[in-house]
């Protein structure tokens, strides 16, 4: 019975893991804002697009 | 048909074109060059005709008061080394593009590190390079593609709003975590049918518990404890102080019944409550996050202006200006104090102030109000009253606004007094019937009945149920500052209108012609005319002569600014303008026409008159009709000429009080009258003329037409297309009393079953552990559903 006293602590664990890691999400700011970061990820990457052009130059 | 302008979607008048796409003027052509050439193009293909108009907006020097030091100091966050940071208010971000644009400022300006839009609040944060771009060339960048910062004297509150959001996270979070572990630790001992099988786990099992159980206690419930601490020292029972007991209760028991081995407590039911509640507040609290509710004057004024010192133009904050000391106000710059006119040329536009729109001329060696923006060319003032002691400034120092509103208590709180009285009864009760029958059971049975029956349900009941009102009425365009406004609403009895702007609508003006018939040839000499001009009454005029297409040269055209225009068109003469400039010319005529309007002559003859008339927003008389049956008392109180009170008697009806020519304090002390008559008075208005009966009335609704403008300090703002449904609004943000009425009836049922198991001394952790969610739960979705079944019968109405 006592590997469920070990299950238990490492399912403690990783909560408190997961836990941390939202608190550390909220201390930097990241839910301050809820909706733009929706937006920002549609825009595509245009790195091909300006390489090309410093090629040119 | 006509072409629209590939930057900004306006119709093009003028044919600009390059690379085969049409521009409304070169304002909007350069700043498509710009994007061009910096590859930047993707801002046109993630929205449709996505900019700004660019047209005759854009003046450099307007920026030059950034170049003061004292003023970056008060705008610049941080500073350090290379780096400096800044954060804008941007009114005019609206779409996709907007923001993927914003955030690419940096190819155009290598100046420019990062920048990082906040698309509901409307701001962008820059990182920039001082060494290699001037705050003012930042903000003139940011000007010319579109998007001009708002900068205003009184700026960044919006710091301290975050703190406050980011705390009530972490304890929701932090509560969440520890009551699903919890319940997860809890499970075994529910479950297994035979507690001596678990063995030594049982202990392990609780102590954790317990353990995690102290972060809800002591960080995550900490607020309704100081609530209900202060509220005692007051000698006052708020809703918070039942709710501290009880939780204080049933962690009492349950630590007794862990010591003492006789049970697992009650930790399981407290943390999730804990949780509950506090998300309940978190979903009230959110808030309309581009909307500012507290604006006073020094959110309207400039942050600095220019000076003029032994000739030289000097940039100095407005807060340092003072008497005596002469100001440059550039076109479209704002007067910042109340001052004399030194020059000629002062058009002003006092539509902030008065609410009228159309521009008023000031002579030279006349006084200027403050809050007129200038629509001549620059003029010079000298400051007669500092900006704080203005006309305008005055009304918020004055005594009547010093008052507290809203200070009522909410209903919520009483309920919860009786509430606790009837459950203290029940409890003593319950004590000492078991004191007579089995005195082991009194402390199992009094404890499980304050377990029970705390009135978190009512709190749950309140906070959803509000927050689900505001949220439909936001989506409705109503947007309510807190749910104590929801509350002031439900006690209205009377309502003041303000009438221009409010009843009637800014942009939609309607222009008369008034006069002898004029001919196609008239009609096209006088569109030639004004739309050589800026002036926002020859605009109308063009617009007026809108079906007229074809177009002659002007040969000479000079401009009296501030009194109109003389033209010649071949032999054609047309004059334009005022009433006194049209006699000054030498033109005889004799005309009584009130409010704004424009002459005309042509060949020195006088032909008719121009005038404009608001027109009155669609639906308002029978908004009106619809608050009289409620039994509500209307009042219209504007600050114009008495010229309409034939119209508004037909349209409002004759029984609605109607007060003329009303100074901005008149307004205000009107208000304070019905209200010591013991009325309870709602005010709706727009403007600054408004600012002060917004504020003293109970609830004071703020019109406007385009939510991204300023408005004064307010419970609510209401978009100005939605004026028309106000009645249905009020009705509906009265329903949720109704609501909660009923929900809480639900509750008490939830309440009686759990009672009956406690006053025997039954309550297993397990029943408590059953029923708290389920009616947690139950209570949230049935506010949500009752909220949305009102809404959408109100939706169907309208």
């Amino acid at each position: 019975m006592s590997v469920i006293v070990l299950l238990i602590a490492v399912s403690v664990l990783v909560a408190g893991g997961f836990l941390i890691a939202f608190l550390w999400s909220v201390k930097s700011g990241q839910m301050d804002d809820d909706y733009t970061p929706s937006i920002r990820m549609l825009f595509d990457d245009e790195v091909k697009d300006t390489n090309h052009r410093q090629n040119k130059k | 048909m006509q072409e629209r302008c590939y930057h900004c979607g306006a119709e093009c008048d003028e044919k600009i074109i390059l690379d085969n796409k049409f521009f409304c003027c070169d304002g909007c052509k350069l700043v498509f060059q710009l994007l061009d050439e910096n590859g930047m193009c993707q801002y046109y293909d993630l929205t449709n005709m996505p900019g700004m108009s660019a047209k005759g907006k854009y003046a450099s020097e307007k920026f030059n008061y950034l170049d003061s030091e004292a003023i970056q100091d008060q705008l610049i966050q941080f500073k350090s080394g290379d780096q400096a940071h800044v954060v804008f208010y941007l009114p005019q971000i609206h779409c996709v593009s907007c923001v993927w644009l914003l955030e690419n400022l940096s190819k155009i300006n290598p100046g420019i590190i990062h920048s990082q839009t906040q698309f509901e609040k409307k701001e962008i944060k820059i990182i920039y390079k001082p060494s290699a771009i001037s705050l003012k060339e930042l903000v003139q960048l940011l000007a010319f593609v579109g998007y001009e910062p708002m900068i205003h004297l009184g700026g960044n509150d919006w710091m301290k709003r975050k703190k406050v959001n980011r705390k009530q996270l972490l304890k929701i979070g932090i509560a969440g975590f520890c009551f699903s572990n919890i319940m997860m630790l809890s499970f075994p001992d529910y479950l297994s049918a035979n507690i001596e099988e678990l063995g030594t786990l049982r202990p392990f099992f609780i102590y954790l518990n317990l353990l995690l159980s102290l972060p809800v206690l002591l960080y995550s419930a900490k607020d309704f404890f100081i609530s209900a601490y202060t509220g005692l020292r007051q000698k006052w029972l708020n809703i918070d102080a039942p709710i501290a007991l009880a939780i204080l209760v049933t962690f009492g028991r349950s630590v007794f019944e862990i010591v003492t081995q006789t049970g697992a407590g009650y930790l399981d039911s407290m943390s999730g409550i804990v949780f509950f509640m506090l998300i309940g507040r978190w979903f009230q609290d959110k808030s309309y996050d581009s909307f500012s509710f507290d604006r006073d004057y020094t959110s309207f004024f400039p942050l600095g202006v220019t000076a003029m010192e032994a000739g030289k133009e000097i940039n100095k904050p407005l807060s340092k200006i003072e008497k005596g000391e002469i100001l440059l106000i550039r076109t479209d710059e704002m007067i910042p104090a109340d001052s004399i006119v030194l020059t000629d040329g002062a058009l002003v536009d006092y539509s902030f102030v008065t609410g009228e729109n159309a521009p008023i001329e000031v002579p030279k060696g006349a006084t200027i109000f403050a809050g007129g923006i200038q629509k001549g060319r620059a003029i010079q003032l000298e400051v007669v009253k500092s900006v704080g002691q203005s006309y305008i400034t005055e009304l918020w120092n004055s005594p009547i606004l010093k008052t507290e509103k809203n200070t009522e208590k909410s209903f919520v709180h009483p309920w919860s007094q009786y509430f606790t009285i009837v459950l203290f009864g029940i409890a003593i009760s319950s004590g000492l019937y078991w004191w007579m029958v089995d005195s082991n059971k009194i402390l199992p049975a009094v404890t499980s009945v304050l377990i029970v029956a705390c009135p978190c349900s009512l709190l749950l009941t309140v906070t959803f149920t509000y927050g689900n009102v505001l949220r439909h009425l936001g989506k409705s365009k109503m947007y309510c500052k807190n749910a104590s406004v929801l509350e002031a609403m439900e006690k209205i009895d009377t309502i003041v209108f303000d009438k221009t702007g409010t009843l009637t609508n800014h942009e939609d003006t309607h222009l008369e012609y008034i006069g002898a018939a004029l001919s196609v040839e008239e009609c096209i000499a006088i569109k030639s005319v004004t739309r050589e001009s800026l002036h926002p009454l020859s605009q109308l005029i063009t617009q007026y002569f809108n079906s007229v297409s074809t177009l002659k040269a002007v040969d000479t055209i000079q401009n009296f600014v501030g009194k109109g225009t003389q033209a010649y068109i071949g032999s054609t003469e047309i004059l334009i303008g005022s009433s006194s400039f049209l006699k000054m010319m030498g033109v005889e005529m004799n005309s009584e026409i009130v409010g704004s309007s424009v002459f005309l002559a042509v060949n020195g003859i006088f032909k008719g008159v121009f005038k404009v008339n608001h027109i009155y927003r669609q639906g308002v008389g029978e908004m009106v009709q619809h608050l009289k049956l409620k039994g509500y008392q209307l009042y219209l109180l504007s600050g114009d000429h008495a010229a309409e009170i034939l119209n508004l008697n037909n349209l409002l009806g004759s029984d609605v009080t109607m007060l003329f020519e009303q100074s901005p304090n008149d307004k205000l002390n009107y208000i304070q009258e019905l209200q010591n008559q013991g009325h309870k008075v709602m005010m709706v208005g727009d403007g600054l003329n408004d600012a002060g009966a917004l504020q003293k009335s109970d609830v004071g609704v703020a019109v406007t037409d385009q939510t991204h403008l300023f408005t004064p300090a307010s419970d609510a703002i209401l978009e100005g297309s939605m004026i028309p449904q106000l009645h249905n609004l009020i009705d509906y943000a009265k329903k949720g009393k109704l609501i909660i009425i009923l929900i809480f009836i639900l509750s008490l049922i939830y309440n009686l079953v759990g009672m009956y198991f406690a006053t025997r001394a039954q309550l297993s952790p397990m029943v408590a552990a059953i029923l708290m969610p389920v009616s947690s739960i139950s209570i949230v979705s049935l506010s949500a559903l009752l909220s949305f079944l009102l809404f959408s019968s109100l939706r169907s109405r309208s």
